[in-house]
């Protein structure tokens, strides 16, 4: 056993949404997602934590649970670990047992469950502030008197939240035998402790437990004048517009329509910056190097290339931020269960609704996130469909290809052609994951509705720190991808479009004598019947690896092509006298259902446990893209008149 | 539909029938019938829905379903069929507040 394994273990475990991850954060100074709604934490991570007298301890974040009677694959993990059922892992040395200060009636029950099995546990009162605020007399020692157990207060989302229980683990370590010592009451309930018992008895005892439990939790809160039940709180008041059948509708479409419109009208002057900067780069270079290899692999592979990618990131950091508000609003669960008719129509549930919604940041979120469906079946459909989202690395294909070939005017009061476009995108993806699922409820036959039971949290104004660190994260994410893997894969293209070498007196542009161009002539072969040239077939190739690729594979297979320096840097004039209307049109609709980038392969592969489904997954969106793109390239031709 | 009146405080009606804001109390939480419904009724349990506790219906969304249910002092979204699964009592209108 290594030192660190040695060092003592704390958990935190709570109930879904009691803001355990953001405590985790304080702990560790980690950075981990935290959002307003159930299930955000669906995987376990460790973190260290150095107290001031310099003692170590391994601190664990776990996935929320209602019980320790697990009911899906990330409550599971919750309670094999608490358990001590996980192989390779020993049971915590402490349970730092998270509870909402705002909601003790629900969270104390976990907390009483966690008490008998025996295991030291310090209870975080977390969110006391919200509690001070709404007028709730919470009292840590009298909450501590009442359970026998160790009480600190916490306010997870601020500086210095955990100060409280920091001092305790101190405390704690420093004279392990003296405090926070557990009342070991009776035993775990019947399925924890393994017994074996028929099922109905099982069953029986268990419900016996909760309700036991429950009339526990009453008399403290009775004991404490905490069992008053609120009667009309601000959450209530805005849900009776936003869940209305009616309004809440249409809310959710003006929010979802705003946010589009947000991302193309709000990012416009920070895109042409950028534009401007990479192109004022290209020049210097083009006067400070030689022409040569080195020159071009500088303008074309790297500037064109991965330049062309960058200058995307203020239309992603836009919609981030409009993501991350919702997400810390609390809005999501509410739209989900706006939308769970419409999903159960097509076989899946309003629970499959947030790992789509991840989906459209990036698809390995979202497929993860599906753990916290408990329907075996929901599952393995939300993991299939959730790479039709349009996540946030298709964007930059989108938005160049808009913005090239589709007129910037108004349609209407404040409503902009291209936003409207983006959004229409966006939808038919929607459609197109509805219509794979109906297919797939209809070819496998639909089970009767699976359980909703979602948890609907209490609305908070989003915290700007959060948004903040949030926003940054992604800024860090996209830059180091444009800085590693598009920066690679351009230069790899560079060279593969560079070399060999035409020779002297080739007819065409150098770029076709090339590897890229004959391998791009060969695909082209496949791609011809759907509008793609190839240059298009070739930029496809890298686009695997990563969406965004795409837009700097053109930038560089096009750069290469171009006689004039004049243009270097810059894609969109390039391929608006290449292509046809057509041609563009039908490459976005191939990104709408465009065969998945690996990552999003490997995830599908870890989640199911199999190839079968990422296989699956690149057949059917292969089959999907080619006639998507095969229809709108012909349909438009007709109605264009363009030969 | 049953010919019930819901103010009638010895009426029992499954939750999915209560009428809008509605102040009511839990009764039971039964399972139907089959494995799956135990399961189901058991996880109502564990979410709060429990005897005694006190429950109302904040929405019903478009075509009847999903219910938007405040139990205790949190909120879930169920099903109709879920809901099915609790037997509730109306709290008589004028009448005892707070348990």
């Amino acid at each position: 056993m290594t030192a660190a394994a040695a060092d003592p273990l704390v958990a935190l475990v709570g109930n879904p949404n009691c803001g355990k991850t953001a405590l985790f954060n304080l702990l560790t100074g980690s950075r981990q997602k935290i959002a307003n709604y159930a299930g955000v934490t669906v995987e376990r991570k460790e973190g260290r934590l150095r107290t001031r007298s310099g003692r170590r301890l391994r601190v664990l974040d776990l996935p929320g649970a209602y019980s320790l009677r697990p009911r899906t694959p990330d409550e599971q993990i919750t309670c094999d670990f608490v358990l001590g059922r996980l192989p390779g892992e020993g049971r915590p040395d402490v349970v730092v047992a998270v509870v909402d200060a705002t909601n003790l009636r629900r969270h104390l029950r976990l907390v009483l469950a966690l008490r008998r099995l025996g295991q030291p546990v310090v209870v975080a009162l977390n969110m006391v502030d919200l509690a001070r605020r709404r007028g709730l007399p919470v009292n840590a020692s009298a909450l501590a008197a009442e359970l026998g157990l160790p009480v600190v207060e916490t306010v997870g989302i601020r500086a210095g939240g955990a100060a409280a229980l920091l001092d305790y683990l101190e405390r704690e370590h420093a004279a392990p035998a003296e405090a926070g010592a557990p009342v070991a009451e009776g035993a775990a309930s019947a399925r924890a402790r393994g017994a074996v018992l028929d099922e109905a008895a099982a069953v029986a005892a268990d419900m016996a437990a909760v309700a036991a439990e429950q009339h526990e939790v009453e008399r403290i809160l009775v004991r404490l004048g905490l069992d008053a039940v609120p009667a009309d709180t601000p959450s209530d008041r805005i849900d009776r517009v936003v869940l209305h059948p009616v309004a809440g509708p249409l809310v959710l479409a003006v929010v979802l329509f705003s946010m589009f419109q947000a991302v193309y009208a709000g990012a416009q002057p920070f895109m042409q910056a950028i534009t401007a900067a990479v192109a004022q780069l290209a020049q210097l270079v083009g006067v400070l190097l030689p022409a040569g290899p080195l020159q071009s692999l500088i303008v074309d592979g790297v500037l064109a290339g991965a330049g062309s990618v960058l200058v995307f990131l203020p239309q992603i950091v836009l919609l981030f931020a409009f993501i991350l508000a919702l997400e810390d609003s609390g809005y999501l669960p509410r739209a989900a269960f706006l939308l769970d008719r419409l999903m159960g129509g097509v076989g899946l549930s309003g629970r499959s609704f947030i790992p789509l919604l991840s989906s459209f940041a990036c698809a390995v979120p979202g497929i993860l996130a599906a753990r916290t469906i408990p329907a075996a079946r929901d599952r393995f459909v939300t993991i299939l469909i959730a790479p039709l989202m349009t996540c946030s690395a298709r964007l930059p294909v989108y938005a160049l290809l808009i913005g090239t070939f589709v007129p910037a005017r108004s349609v209407g009061p404040g409503i902009g052609l291209q936003g409207l476009v983006l959004f229409a995108l966006y939808v038919a993806g929607v459609g197109g994951a509805f219509a794979v699922a109906w297919l797939l409820k209809a070819l496998r036959g639909g089970p009767a509705l699976q359980p909703l039971q979602m948890e609907l949290p209490t609305y908070h104004v989003p915290s700007l720190r959060n948004l903040a660190i949030g926003l940054w994260q992604r800024i860090e994410v996209f830059v180091r991808r444009v800085g590693t893997i598009i920066l690679a894969l351009m230069v790899v293209l560079w060279f593969l479009s560079s070399f060999p070498a035409a020779p002297a007196g080739y007819p065409g542009p150098a770029i076709e004598y090339s590897l890229a161009g004959r391998l791009g002539a060969l695909l082209a072969v496949l791609f011809r019947p759907i509008g793609f040239n190839w240059q298009i077939s070739i930029a496809l190739v890298p686009g695997i690896a990563a969406r965004e690729v795409v837009v700097g594979a053109l930038g560089t297979v096009y750069s290469l092509s171009a006689t004039g320096r004049d243009v270097a840097g810059q894609v969109a004039p390039l391929i608006a006298r290449a292509w046809t209307l057509p041609t563009a049109y039908a490459l976005l609709a191939w990104y709408v259902f465009a065969p998945q980038c690996l990552s999003t392969l490997v995830a599908a592969r870890r989640e199911t446990a199999s190839w079968r489904t990422p296989a699956l997954m690149v057949g059917y969106q292969f089959a999907l893209a080619y006639v998507a793109a095969g229809i709108t390239y012909h349909a438009s031709r007709a109605l264009l008149g363009v030969p | 539909m049953r010919p019930t009146d819901p103010t009638a405080a010895d009426v029992t009606l499954g939750l999915e029938e209560l009428p809008l804001h509605t102040e009511a109390r839990i009764l039971a939480v039964e399972a139907r019938r089959g494995r799956e419904a135990v399961d189901l009724a058991e996880r109502l349990a564990e979410i709060g829905f429990l005897p005694g506790e006190r429950v109302r219906l904040l929405a019903r969304a478009l075509f009847g379903e999903p219910l938007a249910v405040r139990v205790g002092s949190d909120t879930f979204a169920l099903r109709r069929s879920e809901a099915a699964c609790v037997r509730v009592v109306p709290v008589a209108a004028a009448g005892r507040r707070g348990p």
